[in-house]
């Protein structure tokens, strides 16, 4: 079990902001798992799940943008009713502070991930691991 | 005074100027080491003309000489401490003795007179009090004339407007900016200035505006506006006020020497012509300052006023020397908001100031470079970073701005000295 690593960049909402980060991705060729955006009025973070973080990180630091590597947590559920819900209860159950999610399916009615991000990472891991909770590692997410 | 032959009054100055040379030669630290340095002594000025001799005084020499080297009396005979905002650094700290106090409220007493103000009229004192001489001097001189003073202070709108209905204002001292906005609340609540208010007349300043903008105003609220021009290095408000003829303001040059120069040569301009504003306090005991810069444009109408007064007239402030600006009364400097931004950590090295009117109201917002190594993926901490810089600037400059973090080395920036500042007001 290890934690994956989510690209998190700060941009000012202007048109054009992410065309310049999908042309360092597409020039190294760095394949984009899930993209979200956070906004806050005249700027926001855009935060990316990429197959290979470590050389996205270097690339778009290169270019000169403020980017930051954060690990993560990759939950795996059950694409079905409920899938979500299991693990909303364990999160109610431990009053888990979620600082940030996003939410995506793997394989259409069979699996679906939850990646999290969370302060006391070591923590969360081992209370998800006591409820049987799996993550997907590096290599699982990555290769998606 | 105001009539006085120009003869005597020169003749008065120069009496004046005597004295104070005496006093700053003998008390002030500063003035003393200046004299010795240039060889000066006040028993070689013959004449209002030897005044050139002495060298400018500037707002560095003030910041450098803080907080006391300027004083020509013990602190037992000082009563009063005012500071100028927005300086580099350390503000600049003026002192008042009893006397200084009476002839700073004279001089406004003097001026509201002048503009027709009566005992009977109600003064609604919209400055802020505190630190700002604005406030406090213009109470004490509306309070010598025996006007009712309401010190209502800055801001607070919907206060404002009950204190002007309950006790029929009919004169405020207000920003012209907020006079602009007061009118949008009024006419926003149904109250028709003109009409439902019982105010004649207003007194307008702490920031530059237009010819425009008085007219914009006298017309809204259907009364007379006055501008008035001072600084608190100079006592504060009352330095040169308008008359009822309102071209140009009177210069009170009984306590004042006023002068005109070139400001890349420091050459005595003659009136008519467009320079700087360098004053002499020649009627001030604690802290006198000698040829100060103001900074400020302007020119000496060079025909007498129909109004008979023989003091000069300077025309409207057209500008700054440096690149100082006023926002809602407030000075404030680019190398200060520079200071305050470069002391947090988090801050980038470029940053931009934006000033901008809403809804006629004058805004301040700072575009502000975040520092890229410390940027850590969280948004929150972005908003923190932002609510930080904002309450960091609030306190320091007193007056609170828009702030929008951006990217690292997007703003632009000049191989010169840059331009940090942009004034989208139309004044």
């Amino acid at each position: 079990m290890e934690e994956v690593q989510q690209i998190s960049v700060f941009a000012e909402n202007k048109p054009g902001k992410i065309e310049v980060i999908t042309k360092i991705l597409t020039k190294e060729k760095i394949n984009i798992r899930a993209i979200t955006i956070a906004s806050s009025n005249k700027y926001g973070v855009i935060k990316l799940l990429v197959d290979n973080p470590e050389k996205a990180y270097r690339a778009l630091k290169e270019d000169g943008l403020s980017v930051a590597l954060n690990p993560t947590l990759a939950l795996e559920m059950e694409d079905e009713p409920g899938g979500l819900h299991t693990i909303a209860q364990i999160v109610k159950k431990y009053q888990i502070n979620i600082e940030d999610a996003c939410g995506f399916v793997i394989k259409s009615k069979e699996k679906a991930v939850l990646v999290i991000q969370v302060k006391d990472i070591e923590k969360v891991k081992n209370i998800l691991l006591s409820e049987k909770i799996h993550f997907l590692n590096k290599k699982e997410l990555y290769n998606l | 005074m105001e009539y006085i032959a120009r003869e005597e009054l020169e003749k008065l100055q120069f009496l004046r100027l005597k004295e104070t040379l005496r006093r700053v030669y003998k008390s002030s630290p500063f003035y003393k080491r200046l004299f010795k340095e240039n060889g000066l002594k006040p028993l070689n000025f013959k004449s209002l003309k030897d005044l050139p001799q002495i060298p400018f005084t500037t707002r560095e020499d003030l910041r450098k000489n803080f907080p006391y080297g300027f004083l020509t009396l013990p602190l037992n005979r000082i009563v009063r401490l005012h500071t100028s905002t927005g300086t580099t650094g350390k503000p600049k700290a003026i002192f008042f003795s009893k006397k200084d106090i009476e002839n700073s409220a004279g001089l406004i007493a003097r001026s509201m007179k002048m503009t027709g103000a009566k005992d009977k009229d109600v003064f609604q004192n919209m400055m802020s009090y505190g630190l700002f001489t604005g406030g406090l001097i213009f109470h004490y001189g509306a309070e010598k004339l025996g006007l009712l003073v309401i010190p209502a202070g800055a801001g607070n709108t919907e206060r404002q407007i009950e204190l002007m209905m309950d006790f029929k204002t009919t004169i405020v001292h207000i920003t012209p900016s907020y006079a602009l906005y007061l009118a949008d609340i009024l006419e926003e609540k149904g109250i028709n200035p003109r009409k439902n208010l019982n105010l004649r007349m207003a007194y307008l300043g702490a920031e530059p505006y237009s010819e425009t903008t008085r007219q914009k105003i006298e017309q809204i609220f259907n009364i007379k506006a006055f501008n008035s021009y001072g600084l608190s290095e100079m006592n504060g408000p009352g330095v040169a006020f308008e008359c009822q003829f309102k071209e140009g303001m009177h210069l009170w040059e009984d306590n004042f020497i006023l002068e005109i120069i070139e400001p890349s040569t420091g050459k005595v301009l003659p009136d008519g012509e467009e320079g700087e504003i360098v004053l002499t306090s020649i009627n001030r005991e604690a802290m006198p300052i000698l040829r100060y810069r103001t900074g400020d444009i302007a020119f000496v109408y060079p025909d007498k006023c129909q109004c008979e007064r023989t003091h000069r007239q300077i025309s409207r402030i057209k500008s700054r020397v440096d690149d100082m600006f006023i926002i809602r009364g407030v000075n404030v400097f680019p190398s200060e908001v520079e200071r305050i931004l470069m002391s947090l950590s988090e801050v980038g090295r470029n940053y931009q100031i934006i000033l901008e009117r809403e809804k006629s109201l004058d805004v301040m917002r700072g575009k502000v470079e975040i520092k890229k190594e410390l940027f850590d993926g969280s948004l929150e901490h972005l908003r923190e970073l932002e609510e930080k810089i904002k309450a960091k600037l609030k306190s320091e400059l007193m007056l609170t701005p828009k702030v929008e973090l951006v990217e690292p080395a997007t703003l632009p920036r000049t191989t010169g000295k840059a331009k940090r500042v942009i004034d989208k007001r139309k004044i």
